[in-house]
Formats: structure tokens, C-alpha cells, sequence
């Protein structure tokens, strides 16, 4: 049997007085990559944060490798999950190697703030995601793409089992991306790391997941494999949308072709027999 | 030779990355005080030259020069150096962990608290001869009781869940203008040459320094600086948001809190000994970001050392450019510092 990497019990979060997330059960397997999906404001990125202790619950539970996270120190935590949430922010001037030596902070104390695995460590990540020649330039003048690899080469520096990510492409051009959720899939085949990301794009999400959650009404929907789970029913359940599932023609993912308006080019009477 | 410097020393027990550039730059810096505080000394109504401070300093020297800087130049120059390099270090810690290059103590409200104490006491301890009561040695603990208490007050308004930073600055203004209203009614309801005291020693100045100050002044500003410095390792992550401070196993509420309080006591023993100097916290962090990095191992001392050099220059120039009269180290400080401001505001309304 798979081991748990993340799993919650009944879970419940709010804001104030707004239920977001109402009893929710979930298991979330060690070394694959977990998306959650679902429609604007279900609660995915409130889950998440929640999952990363951002966020306190209002009733249930969230264990991490079978420990309750309440019961475990901020820092034991960050040694083993590491979380980037949406839209970070690094302050004017720091340069890729001081934001990803920033992600040590866990393993270090006010004397050792350096040491031999700390160093190798942070060329690793800065290695693994193609950034040694960036390293000394600030990180507010790199590109969308590589500022988002500085951020995740920080959350590799960290060292954890677990990467947990909030929409990490969202406001990137489709090149970078991809180039995003390529590093990602290979950390997670090359270092079996368990990826657990929100994802927008359900196609994307499709093609990357080993497992899809989707998140509907403050439950989870659904979740399994893309080509069990997705079909045009949870589409239309979890989205509101009618559209065609058919077969990604590179990647023999599920591909979700909405129904809506547009220039229709194809020979209408194939488009009218469907 | 490479950028950086690994130290690891006691079989890796104690370890650290030295930045050389910033190490270079921290050292010039460190020479540059020590010039400036040596020919800062000897300038005044009698000119020393400085190869005799030096001498002085090592307890040597002519009779009638030790005696001069002894009693009354060394105290008031130790005392600027120690309030130029306490405010830099609490202005470069506001700054990062409100994440806000405007953040200083003059928009907490810290140092217009230490002010409302200041006149309050004034006022309060003055009978109908317009005497003091009580002995004036009690000014600086009110100053910096006002200090805390009005960083206590910001802080406990800001919270909600914790204190974000947003909060803290909105509640900071709004109690500074509240205590600017205050200095001025109590200005206004006691007698006029109260009021011209207390106006001068709130626009800051060194004047008047002695070694009882200096003896209470320099190991409490020793001690914070050396507390800030360790605590840079917290700040740095700090600035990068609270959401990604936490999963690094940052302790976020708790880390502010001492960091706010590390400032709180670095800023209310500059007030209280040397009354309101702006803009320093401002300014020194600023320019310690443009020369060494955003990283707070590097620029913690290099900002203080720039504070500690800022505040000796403006009393320096305050002392001897409109001789015989005294103008407050103060006066150019916010001379320098609001055009500088200004600046600042210019340069990021594009951003």
C-alpha cells in the first residue's frame, strides 16, 4: 500500500465566519505529484495553506507522515515540507543566492549558518534548476520564468520530502510554464519528492498529475488518476462547463475542450453529428 | 579570488558566508568613523589637532588638550556616534520587517511618544517658578518609558491574528500624528521657555552630554546592537512575507515581537539622550542597502556605522558653522534627510 504523505481528517477551515472547507477527508500519496483543481473560490489555495499550517482549522486535522501538524514545531515541519505561495515576493536587491540560501533556514542556528551541507545543498537546487550563471543577479530583474525558479530553488534548498506549491504558473507565459512544471516532474521522478500544486489549467494539471482532487463544494469531488477522474460529468459538476474530453495527442492525457462561442472552422456538418 | 568567504571554525560548530565586497566596504566604513570621530574631536573653539587626540585616547597628551576633550568634547561625541548608530540599527530593522523602504521610527510613532514624555514631564515637574521639581537626571528614563509605551500601544492595536505590517505602519501614523497633537497642546499650556526647551532637545541635539551618560548609553546600545545582529539571520526571512517566513519554520509573531522591542530599546536610549533626530533611521539603511545588499548579516553594521558617522558630521557641522551659537545636530540631519526623503519618493513613483 502506497504510503501517506500528507493526510487530513475532517477537516474544517473558515474566514470569519464563512465556511470554506466543511469536513474534508484526504490522503495525498508519498512520491507523485497531487494537483488540486477546481472552480474560482472552492477553497483549493484555502486548502493548501491550511495543508502548510498557514492556516489555522477551524475544527479537524492535518497529519504529516501520520503526525499531527499541531502537535509539531514550525521548524520540524519546514524540514520536511516546503511550501511557495502564490505571487512571492523578495525584497529590492537580493540577489538568486541570498533568497536561495534563505531556504536552510531550518537547518541552521545563529552560529552555523553555513556549513558544508548547507553550500552543497544550495548548488544543488541552483543546479537543478539552471540557475548557477543568475546567481548574483537580483531577482527582481530576472525573467517571469527564472524569478519563479529562484523561488522554487529556494524551496529545494530546503530539503524537504514535500513541495507544496500555490498556482506556481499562474501569470506565466506558456513557455515558462511549461519550463515550471517540467523541473517540477523531474524533481519528483528524478528525487521522488511528492509535489502537491493548485493548478488552473485543467489540461496542465491533466498531463503533470499522477493524482487529481477536485474540489467542490467545499468536499472533495473527486480524485484519482486524470484518465479515471476526468470526463465531461465532473467538468460539468466541478466547472459549471459542458465540453469535450478527448485524448491529448502528444501525451495520451485527458484533453477538455470547452463548448462555448468562437470561430467554428470545421465542416459544420461534422461539428452538428458530434 | 571568489566573491564569497566560507568561515567554519570549531569543527563546524560556528560557520558563516562572508561577502568579501561587504566585508571591504564595513572595514573603509570602520576607518572612516574612527576618522571622523578623531577629527570631529578636535575641532571647536580650540583646535586640537588630531594626532594629539589620538594621543589623548591612549592617555597620553598635553594637560590643558586631555582635558578639553575629556570633559567636554569626548561625551558628546561618543554620545553621537552611539545615538547615530542606535537609530540606524532600529531603522534598518523596522524596515525590513515591515518590508517597506519608508519604515522608520518617526512613522511608528516610537520617537514622537519619547517626545510627548519628554514635554508631559516637563510640564507635569515644573512648579509655579518655573523650576523643576524633580532632578533633571530623570528626563531619559521618561523618554524612554514614552518610547515603550507607545510601541506597546502601536503593537497591541495592530493585532488581529498577529501583527502584519500594513497594520502596524496605518496605526503608527495615525498615533504619531496623536502624539505630535499632544507635544504641541502641552507646549502651548505651559510657560513659554519651557516650550523652547523642549522644542530644541525634541529637534535633537547632543548638546549637553556628560560621562553618566555615556556610561548608561554605550553598553545598552553595545548589547541591542549585538542582539539586532544575531536576530538579521530572522529578519532576512521576514522579508519575504510572512506566508513564506512561516514554512521556512520562522516563528513569525514571536520573532517580530523581539524585533520590535530590540528597536524599541535602541530608539527610546537615543531619544532620551539626545532628543528627536530624524531621518537617520531612514537614511543609513538606505545607503547601507545601495553599498553592501539587501542582506541583513551585511547590513546591520554597515548601516549603523553610517548612522554613527551621519550624526557626528550634523553635530559637528552644528557646532562649528554658526559659531559661537549651537545649532542642533537635528537641524541637519532633517536637513539632509527630508530632501533625501524626497527623493526616495520620486524615485519609487514610477516603480
Amino acid at each position: 500500500m502506497k504510503m501517506n504523505a500528507i493526510e487530513t481528517k475532517k477537516l474544517s477551515l473558515s474566514y470569519g465566519e464563512t465556511l470554506i472547507i466543511n469536513e474534508l477527508d484526504l490522503k495525498i500519496p508519498k512520491g507523485e505529484i497531487t494537483v488540486f483543481i477546481g472552480g474560482n473560490g472552492c477553497g483549493k489555495s484555502t486548502l493548501l495553506r491550511s495543508i502548510a499550517r498557514l492556516l489555522k482549522p477551524k475544527s479537524g486535522g492535518v497529519l504529516l507522515e501520520g503526525k499531527a501538524i499541531a502537535k509539531l514545531s514550525t521548524k520540524e515541519i519546514a524540514k520536511k515540507m516546503a511550501i511557495l505561495p502564490q505571487s512571492p515576493s523578495a525584497p529590492e536587491g537580493l540577489t538568486v543566492l541570498q533568497l536561495v540560501k534563505q531556504g536552510r533556514y531550518p537547518h541552521q542556528t545563529w552560529l552555523k549558518q553555513w556549513s558544508e551541507e548547507d553550500e552543497k545543498k544550495v548548488n544543488d537546487a541552483l543546479k537543478a534548476t539552471r540557475l548557477e550563471g543568475l546567481k548574483e543577479r537580483t531577482v527582481d530583474s530576472l525573467s517571469g520564468g527564472q524569478r519563479q525558479r529562484a523561488w522554487i530553488a529556494m524551496t529545494l534548498a530546503q530539503d524537504t520530502d514535500i513541495i507544496l506549491l500555490d498556482e506556481p504558473t499562474t501569470y506565466l507565459d506558456m513557455t515558462h510554464q511549461i519550463e515550471i512544471l517540467d523541473l517540477l516532474f523531474e524533481l519528483n521522478e528524478k528525487k521522488k519528492r511528492t509535489v502537491v500544486m493548485v493548478l488552473h489549467d485543467l489540461n496542465l494539471a491533466c498531463r503533470y498529475a499522477h493524482n487529481i482532487v477536485a474540489i467542490k463544494d467545499k468536499k472533495v469531488f473527486a480524485q484519482g488518476k486524470p484518465e479515471y477522474v476526468i470526463n465531461c460529468s465532473l467538468v460539468k459538476n466541478v466547472f459549471g462547463m459542458d465540453c469535450e474530453v478527448t485524448m491529448d495527442p502528444l501525451f495520451g492525457t485527458p484533453l477538455c475542450i470547452p463548448y462555448g462561442k468562437g470561430r467554428c472552422i470545421l465542416d459544420k456538418a461534422v461539428a452538428m453529428n458530434g | 579570488m571568489s566573491k564569497y568567504k566560507n568561515v567554519r571554525l570549531f569543527k563546524g560548530k560556528l560557520s558563516f558566508l562572508i561577502d568579501r565586497k561587504a566585508a571591504f566596504i564595513f572595514t573603509i566604513l570602520l576607518l572612516v568613523t574612527f576618522l571622523v570621530f578623531v577629527i570631529s574631536t578636535g575641532i571647536g573653539d580650540m583646535k586640537i589637532n588630531p594626532l594629539t587626540v589620538v594621543k589623548v585616547l591612549f592617555g597620553g597628551g598635553p594637560e590643558m588638550e586631555k582635558l578639553i576633550i575629556t570633559s567636554f568634547r569626548l561625551p558628546r561625541i561618543i554620545v553621537a556616534l552611539m545615538v547615530g548608530i542606535s537609530l540606524a540599527v532600529a531603522g534598518g530593522i523596522l524596515q525590513g520587517m515591515i518590508r517597506n523602504p519608508l519604515a522608520s521610527p518617526d512613522v511608528l510613532g516610537i520617537t514622537g511618544g519619547a517626545a510627548v514624555a519628554v514635554v508631559g514631564f516637563l510640564a507635569f515637574f515644573s512648579d509655579s517658578n518655573n523650576a523643576l521639581t524633580v532632578s533633571i537626571a530623570w528626563l531619559p528614563l521618561a523618554a524612554f518609558l514614552g518610547a515603550g509605551v507607545v510601541a506597546f500601544l502601536v503593537y497591541f492595536l495592530a493585532w488581529k491574528n498577529g501583527v502584519s505590517p500594513i497594520r502596524l505602519v496605518l496605526i503608527g501614523i495615525g498615533i504619531s500624528t496623536l502624539m505630535q497633537a499632544l507635544t504641541t497642546l502641552m507646549m502651548i499650556m505651559g510657560p513659554i521657555y519651557q516650550a523652547s526647551q523642549a522644542n530644541i532637545w525634541i529637534t535633537g541635539t547632543v548638546y549637553g552630554s556628560n560621562w553618566k551618560n555615556v556610561a548608561t548609553l554605550v553598553p545598552w546600545t553595545v548589547i541591542f546592537l549585538i542582539i539586532a545582529i544575531v536576530a538579521a539571520r530572522t529578519i532576512n526571512i521576514q522579508e519575504l512575507g510572512d506566508e513564506v517566513a512561516t514554512g521556512l519554520g520562522g516563528k513569525v509573531q514571536k520573532q517580530r515581537f523581539l524585533l520590535l522591542m530590540i528597536s524599541t530599546a535602541l530608539i527610546g536610549s537615543s531619544v532620551a539622550f539626545a532628543g528627536g533626530i530624524g531621518f537617520v533611521g531612514l537614511m543609513a539603511p538606505h545607503m547601507a542597502r545601495r553599498l553592501v545588499g539587501s542582506s541583513f548579516g551585511a547590513l546591520l553594521p554597515t548601516s549603523a556605522l553610517l548612522g554613527g558617522i551621519l550624526v557626528m558630521v550634523a553635530d559637528l557641522i552644528g557646532r562649528t558653522m554658526f559659531s559661537p551659537l549651537e545649532v542642533p545636530a537635528g537641524v541637519f540631519t532633517a536637513g539632509i534627510g527630508a530632501p533625501y526623503f524626497i527623493y526616495l519618493l520620486f524615485k519609487t513613483r514610477n516603480a
